[in-house]
């Protein structure tokens, strides 16, 4: 049952074949494209772990996206500023003298930060969404668009243009350690964030499948008019979800924090990159967003590899563009739920 | 459903024309040293009144789009880019190509480039949105999201061909010529003005017409609802994809003009955000009207006029991104309080104010 829910639908073998030929074609195509660099296994390996670190990020965004789909059927554009806010809140508190210890300190900064963006998220819900629950998707969607903007605007106002900075989780410094085994190097962050990532669906899991609250939520997902019925508060459920969508976002963000530049216009990137994970993964299945986020992650760092820089968010997109023209139930999904979009 | 809307038409067109018309003039002939930014105290320049213009033949089409046939486009800049560019690339680097110079030299060329630019991008347009539309709902949104980011580095990494450097990459093309009409060089300002407005009536008009029009009616069928639409013989994803089609050309168009009045291209006035900008546009002058269209430009763009010359005050350091402050606020407000845009929205409030019926529909 919870299962089912989770995956949406089972994925036929014949069609599980078709996106594995076409994966593997890609796949190829890009070794292909490597043979001009001279690349090894390892190089592709390496390139594919650094990617993976990405494609965590985009999964845990696109988590978020399916979440807010799912409960409430918007497609919500304002991810991308909850996954900008959450590093930003958490650098503001972590600049404090209070606690002294640099631990407790970014430990707390997080926490409240996540409480901060999820709380944020709610009132966002009520203030936008909510009253136009009754409008058109079209609208709908248009209003997430304004409010990430809104929140863009507000972050650019309030902290300026420049780059905050958060130290490495490992050693509370800017230096972050590397392992290396087998000849590959793995930056302890990159560890960070792969465990946030399995932490995240593993507590997504323990809500949906043995909480009141989380199945209620389930029902709402399923069919809002039977949930009113029999009693669900549809619309607290979709204000939760949001605000949910928006902690989910802003955890990215934080374990993100110390291997990029935490500037008022991340969210913009990672949201559109979180959301074609989301797509990838046919946009209402849990799992697939995130084999669709580290897949995207992995796919695209090797392809930055083999063209040049600036190509590398051609892929994202170009891919994007593909998946709606070929395939748009993604790894999973109804046609059904596709038609709901 | 709203009537043709006669009477509003005729009001449009009998307050628009003239209204063009006199600004054009003015800046012109400059009768007594009077002169447009000094009648209005420096906000309204002749550029502005350009950009206006062109802005309104994108969104007539936008508007058609998303007002009508209920599809969002995230990316319409990019067909605008696609357009300037065209445009762009062959007039200034026609001679690289192979292209004869007796047929760049002449005065028809930059016309012709500009009549098949709008072409081929509606054609690619229509293209994509073939498939994409025979799915419901809101792919296309995600679809020309994905187009637009793409198109634009496509632009700036010079399509992925940088020894041929035909789109220049970050710096884009420069010295793009001005128009001419036979002999005559549509230039200065207002004469090129004139040119622009003609071509922002035009699209008011034809979208007057598609709305309409056998078109029209099956688009607004689709809006309300796709399943009866389809269950009346409404073929749903062809009427959509021709829209958008139609709203592609119709912003090639418009960069074309925009590259010749410009003479400069670059590949970020065609990025995502310039997108969300037209969405904001689109928005604040109604989705579900012609008229909106012009409306919505010129109201942007003097809040962006008010908040260049007045925002650096608060916030000394940032430079460029600060539009987009106002932009979410103005956009939300409007989708929450006045969702039909400043034009319908307002006429139907001012209607009631003055205890006239609303219109039916």
């Amino acid at each position: 049952m919870i299962r089912e829910w989770i995956w949406a639908e089972r994925i036929p073998l014949t069609r599980r074949w078709g996106v594995a030929v076409a994966a593997l074609g890609l796949v190829a195509a890009l070794i292909l494209m490597g043979q001009r660099h001279g690349f090894g296994v390892l190089e592709y390996l390496q390139f594919a772990l650094d990617g993976l670190r990405g494609g965590s990020i985009y999964a845990l965004v696109a988590l978020g996206f399916v979440l807010v789909y799912r409960v409430m059927g918007v497609i919500n554009f304002a991810q991308g500023a909850f996954v900008m806010l959450g590093p930003m809140f958490t650098a503001l508190f972590y600049e404090q003298k209070w606690p002294p210890d640099p631990g407790l300190r970014l430990a707390l900064a997080a926490l409240l930060a996540v409480g901060i963006v999820g709380a944020l998220g709610m009132a966002i819900e009520r203030l936008t969404l909510y009253p136009a629950r009754r409008a058109s998707p079209l609208t709908r969607i248009i209003i997430t668009v304004g409010v990430y903007l809104t929140l863009q605007g507000a972050a650019l106002l309030l902290w300026g243009p420049y780059a905050k900075v958060l130290p490495s989780f490992t050693t509370l410094s800017l230096l972050d350690p590397t392992f290396r085994f087998a000849g590959l190097r793995v930056k302890a962050q990159s560890l960070w964030i792969g465990g946030t990532l399995i932490a995240a669906l593993l507590s997504l899991g323990l809500f949906f499948g043995r909480t009141t609250v989380g199945k209620a939520m389930r029902a709402c997902a399923v069919n809002r008019l039977a949930a009113r019925l029999m009693g669900i508060p549809v619309d607290t459920m979709s204000t939760l979800a949001f605000g949910m969508a928006a902690a989910l976002g802003a955890i990215a963000g934080i374990v993100l924090g110390p291997v990029t530049r935490v500037t008022y216009d991340m969210g913009l990137e990672l949201g559109l990159k979180g959301f074609v994970a989301a797509i990838m993964g046919g946009l209402v299945s849990f799992p697939g967003a995130v084999l669709g986020g580290l897949l995207l992650g992995a796919l695209e760092n090797l392809w930055a590899g083999v063209t040049v820089a600036g190509f590398k968010d051609l892929f994202a997109f170009g891919i994007l563009i593909l998946v709606l023209l070929l395939h748009p139930k993604g790894f999973a999904g109804t046609e059904a739920e596709v038609e709901r979009a | 459903m709203r009537r043709a809307g006669f009477p509003s038409n005729t009001v449009g067109f009998a307050i628009g024309l003239p209204l063009i018309l006199a600004i054009g003039g003015l800046e012109a002939f400059r009768p007594m040293g009077l002169s447009l930014p000094a009648l209005t105290g420096g906000l309204l320049t002749l550029d502005t009144m350009i950009r206006v213009g062109l802005f309104t033949i994108i969104l007539v089409g936008l508007n058609l789009l998303m007002g009508y046939a209920g599809q969002v486009s995230l990316g319409q800049a990019a067909f605008y880019g696609m357009g300037a560019f065209f445009s762009a690339i062959l007039t200034v680097r026609a001679r690289a190509l192979g292209i004869p110079p007796t047929l760049v030299e002449a005065w028809w060329w930059p016309w012709l480039v500009m009549l098949a630019g709008a072409f081929l991008v509606g054609l690619t347009a229509y293209g994509i949105g073939r498939p994409i539309l025979r799915l419901r709902g809101h792919y296309l949104a995600m679809a020309t999201l994905g187009l637009g980011i793409v198109v634009y580095i496509l632009l700036r990494e010079n399509l992925g061909l940088p020894h041929l450097n035909l789109t220049g990459g970050f710096d884009g093309i420069q010295g793009i010529p001005r128009l001419r009409l036979g002999g005559i060089l549509l230039w200065p300002a207002w004469r090129y003005y004139f040119l622009v407005w003609l071509f922002a009536f035009g699209a008011i008009a034809l979208g007057l017409r598609v709305v309409r029009s056998r078109v029209g009616r099956a688009l607004r069928a689709i809006h309300g609802s796709e399943m009866a639409a389809e269950s009346v013989g409404v073929e749903v994803s062809h009427y959509k994809a021709q829209v958008f089609g139609l709203s592609a050309a119709m912003a090639a168009l418009a960069g074309s003009l925009y590259a010749h009045f410009q003479t400069t291209v670059i590949p970020a006035t065609f990025g995502f955000g310039p997108s969300l900008e037209l969405v904001v546009m689109s928005a604040v002058g109604g989705m579900a009207s012609i008229w909106g269209a012009p409306f919505g430009a010129l109201t942007v763009l003097l809040v962006q006029e008010v908040l260049r010359t007045q925002l650096h005050r608060v916030i000394p350091n940032a430079q460029g991104e600060f539009e987009a402050i106002a932009f979410g606020l103005i956009l939300v407000l409007i989708m929450l309080f006045l969702p039909e845009g400043l034009t319908t929205g307002g006429l139907r409030w001012l209607r009631s104010r003055m205890g006239l019926r609303p219109p039916s529909g």
